[in-house]
């Protein structure tokens, strides 16, 4: 548990303040120019409120880098006829994504930015889109004034095409609503006329009265079954006509059947009449599919994931120049120029130049591609090499990376299986109900004939399949949002049932077992190599790499000054190359062995004291000879001892597959008490795959917990991938489950989530059949009348979307839910969940001493 | 008791002009972000009413 270092805090976003930039005769503190700017911009409009009110997520945000983007751009007439719309006069509407939104404190922040710039009337944040819409007025403002205002309180903006998509969405969400309201509005009067009639039964109603209050209830109850009800009546004619089951079938029935014996009762005077339970069905049936629709919304959005995935602006060659412009705006044909580095916004063929690409964010390979002329490039593929430019063949909706995000988006509105089947019971549901309602008519009709098609009727109406038809979906629905708002993203129902079969489940050691930073804890030198290492690794993206880089802490020019031709990197074990006209290797013993290079008793001991600490060695090399040894370490995470223990108890075989050392991975799988049949290191990725199809004959359930890049054909082999967070979008691909956390607390959660809605749906079937079994009894002995038909039905209805609304909640009390500033002691928070709270370092992002209940 | 039939009718009406409104309401998108507006409750009253001490 380390014990934090009083450190200043920056008054505006409160991450601590380099010493450096201590001002001990200021009042304020400022960890940069730009929290100052921000800070005095506040200040200067009076809005300092914010202070007060903003919550800190547990992520610095702070990196939003404060670009140095003038944003003139924006002003230019083809921009603006692009992204902006023109209303009366000179005002101007536009919508643009920011950049850093976290909480209702931005909300109000920047709904405020009409006082903070004249010119700017209106401004209307959506939470969801992270969008802001604003109104000006192009005279008093221009646009790139205000993206430079936005930019410096923090949130940079983007500008956004409104697709197709997103209005086909609003409108669907609209006729929802608007189906809600009318069948809302239609149950509650009707129940109110039908409180009446039943009163009617236990004093006197004139029979003008009585007629009045039926024909009203039949006025209304087919207005609701007219309008909002024909949702239901329609799909089950779609039913009847491709002789599909689906739970429409019953649902239309007991409706029909309702309001057609209804309305003839209503004619004669006599017999009962069931519009008020028709109504209130078609209401709460409304409200689950409308719950389910918005559930839906909430996962992965193909436009945004698409949007995160291709870089926003784009290199254009016009006439031998370079003219920066943003990637919506670039047409086919256009030619671009993309730098090493740089990720390819569009398709395109190579026009100049030969470099290497990384694909991995479609093929899953990490391995460079070279491509030279008249080779094809993808967008949202990386450029590594050198400089290449290429004639634009598709943009935006039509590259292939947007096609494969389509898939995705299209993959999680495919019905999970247990839907279907259970659509195929509402099949057999009618004709069970049918031939149940035929029995009663002929049963009775020998003993009363009178009440016969009453008791028929009532049989008909009573039997609900509720539970089918929207608690289902419903909790499948739910539980998907609740993951997603864990910044879980499911692809699909079916992973929640096959999640609740224990298995075998293997874990990834870096990024999931441990921090997933490499770092250089110490290093061995001969030779000041530092600066050589780092030109060399500069490279290169690998973790490794990246610890170099992070350890050196060396200055840009420093670096830059050093040639470095012939990089190679040797995956899996290191890279190479000519820096300063010196030949460096930087990797493991397998590296050095490849080069033929010499390691002498001294340094192999030294190795050995590195691998006892638990870290791995990097060895670098000059010239043939070993020049230094770094130490390289990644601790565990603290939650992963517990964790494993946890799934162990709950019946899941662990293992660990990694491309790490094997001596590594044996010390990991010991402290976490892993057998060391199951710890296997040094894999290739194609010997991951070859160990989960393995374990697939012995397990019925498999579940691969890797990178999404790396390990991407493991994780499309197992019966569940899940990919963690650093395997970017890329994995959607290939794993139906995404975590967008660290470590292994969101693996037990999702476990958790699977159980319970396994759970919430067991109940629901329970009561579904009790329901029915008990409706259809009391229908054949006469004892459903209007009143006791509304009791049960909606009884029936709500029991099961209440229990579908929980289902997916996770349990246990390992996740922090709400975050607050400790004000009495800063640079900390409290995270509690209700019951208990813990106190972070705000820094570390590591627990504190104290914790306590409340 | 008779109110009642004069009630009744009146009471419908009134119903079927919340629900016209609400339909206008809903095409006109005031419904369309249910996101945001929860968030905005936790906003204060406050004036900024500060320009003038800096």
């Amino acid at each position: 548990m380390s014990v934090t270092s009083v450190k200043t805090q920056c008054s505006h976003c409160k991450l601590p303040v380099p010493d450096g930039l201590v001002d001990a005769s200021a009042e304020h503190q400022f960890c940069c120019s730009g929290c100052k700017m921000a800070y005095q911009l506040i200040n200067s409009c009076g809005l300092d409120s914010f202070y007060s009110m903003v919550e800190h997520s547990d992520q610095t945000s702070a990196n939003s880098a404060a670009r140095e983007d003038g944003f003139e751009e924006f002003d230019r007439e083809s921009f603006l006829q692009n992204f902006a719309k023109p209303l009366e006069g000179a005002l101007m509407q536009i919508t643009l994504l920011l950049d850093g939104i976290h909480c209702a404190a931005c909300i109000w922040f920047l709904e405020k930015l009409p006082s903070m710039l004249p010119g700017v009337l209106d401004a209307n944040l959506n939470w969801a889109r992270q969008s802001i819409r604003i109104r000006w007025d192009a005279r008093e403002v221009s646009l790139s004034e205000i993206a430079r205002t936005l930019s410096r309180l923090g949130y940079f903006p983007h500008p956004v095409r409104v697709n197709k998509d997103e209005n086909r969405r609003i409108n669907e969400s609209r006729k929802h609503l608007i189906g809600i309201g009318i069948a809302g509005a239609a149950a509650g009067n009707n129940m109110l006329i039908a409180l009446a009639l039943y009163l009617s039964w236990f004093s006197e109603m004139g029979s003008g009265m009585t007629t009045m209050m039926r024909v009203a209830s039949c006025f209304v109850g087919l207005v609701s079954l007219a309008w909002p009800g024909r949702v239901f009546l329609r799909g089950a004619w779609n039913a009847i006509k491709t002789r599909t089951a689906h739970m429409d079938l019953p649902i239309a029935l007991g409706l029909a059947v309702g309001s057609i014996a209804g309305l003839v009762n209503v004619i004669r005077g006599t017999g009962e009449i069931y519009f008020d339970s028709l109504s209130v069905l078609v209401f709460l049936l409304l409200v689950g599919r409308w719950i389910q629709f918005r559930q839906q919304g909430r996962a992965a959005d193909a436009v945004e994931l698409l949007y995160r995935l291709t870089p926003k602006k784009a290199r254009k060659i016009v006439d031998g120049e370079l003219i920066e412009t943003y990637v919506d705006m670039v047409e086919v044909g256009d030619k671009l120029e993309v730098r090493p580095g740089e990720l390819i916004p569009v398709d395109g063929e190579v026009i100049d130049g030969h470099s290497e690409v990384d694909e991995s964010i479609l093929t899953g390979e990490s391995r460079l591609v070279a491509k030279s002329v008249g080779s094809l490039l993808m967008a949202g593929t990386k450029n590594q090499g050198s400089v290449i430019r290429l004639q634009t063949s598709a943009i935006g909706d039509d590259t292939r990376l947007s096609k494969i995000v389509e898939l995705v988006e299209q993959a999680s509105h495919n019905k999970p299986q247990i839907v279907q089947w259970a659509n195929r019971i509402g099949g057999y549901f009618v004709v069970t109900i049918i031939s149940l309602a035929v029995l009663t008519l002929i049963a009775w009709l020998y003993w009363a004939p009178a009440l016969a098609v009453d008791r028929a009727v009532a049989l008909l109406i009573v039997a609900c399949p509720c539970a089918l038809a929207i608690a289902t979906p419903l909790a499948i629905s739910v539980a998907l949002g609740r993951a997603a708002s864990r910044k879980m993203m499911i692809k699909g129902g079916d992973v929640l049932q096959v999640l609740n079969q224990p298995g075998m489940i293997w874990l990834d050691k870096t990024g999931t077992l441990t921090e997933g930073h490499l770092e250089i804890v110490n290093i061995h030198e001969y030779v000041d190599i530092g600066a050589m290492a780092v030109a060399l690794e500069s490279n290169s993206n690998h973790p490794v790499a990246r610890a170099f880089v992070k350890h050196f802490k060396l200055d840009e020019n420093a670096v830059h000054s050093l040639s470095c031709v012939d990089f190679v990197e040797h995956e899996g074990m290191g890279v190479s190359g000519c820096v300063d006209d010196q030949d460096l290797v930087i990797g493991n013993q397998a590296l050095l062995r490849h080069f033929n290079i010499e390691i002498n008793e001294q340094d192999r001991c030294i190795a050995q004291q590195i691998i006892d600490a638990e870290m791995s060695p990097c060895w670098i090399a000059c010239n043939g000879k070993v020049a230094a040894i770094a130490a390289i370490g990644d601790q565990l995470r603290q939650d992963s001892l517990g964790c494993i223990q946890q799934l162990k108890s709950e019946g899941w075989q662990i293992g660990i597959l990694s491309g790490d050392h094997q001596s590594i991975v044996d010390q990991v799988a010991r402290r976490l008490g892993i057998a060391r049949e199951f710890a296997l290191g040094q894999l290739s990725p194609e010997e991951k795959v070859a160990h989960v199809k393995h374990s697939m004959e012995d397990y019925s359930t498999v579940v691969m917990v890797g990178d999404g890049v790396n390990d991407s054909a493991a994780l499309a082999a197992a019966t569940v991938g899940i990919a963690v967070h650093g395997g970017a979008e890329a994995s959607l691909a290939a794993a139906p489950v995404f975590l967008g956390q660290q470590g292994l607390a969101p693996i037990q959660d999702l476990l958790s989530i699977s159980r319970s809605t396994a759970r919430t749906l067991r109940w629901n079937f329970a009561i579904a059949i009790g329901y029915n079994c008990l409706g259809a009894t009391l229908a054949f002995f006469g004892l459903i009348n209007p009143l006791v038909a509304a009791i049960l039905m909606p009884i029936s209805s709500l029991s099961v979307v209440a229990m579908s609304l929980h289902s997916g909640k996770i349990r246990g009390n390992h996740r922090p839910v709400s975050c607050m500033l400790d004000e009495k002691s800063p640079g900390k928070l409290i995270a509690g969940n209700g019951n208990e709270f813990v106190q972070f370092d705000a820094e570390q992002n590591t627990e504190v001493e104290e914790s306590g209940i409340l | 008791m008779s109110v009642v039939y004069i009630a009744l009718p009146v009471a419908l009406l009134l119903a079927i002009i919340a629900v016209i409104a609400f339909v206008r309401q809903v095409r006109d998108g005031q419904f369309d972000d249910l996101e945001t507006p929860p968030r905005r409750i936790l906003f204060d009253d406050v004036e900024a009413h500060k320009k003038e001490s800096n």
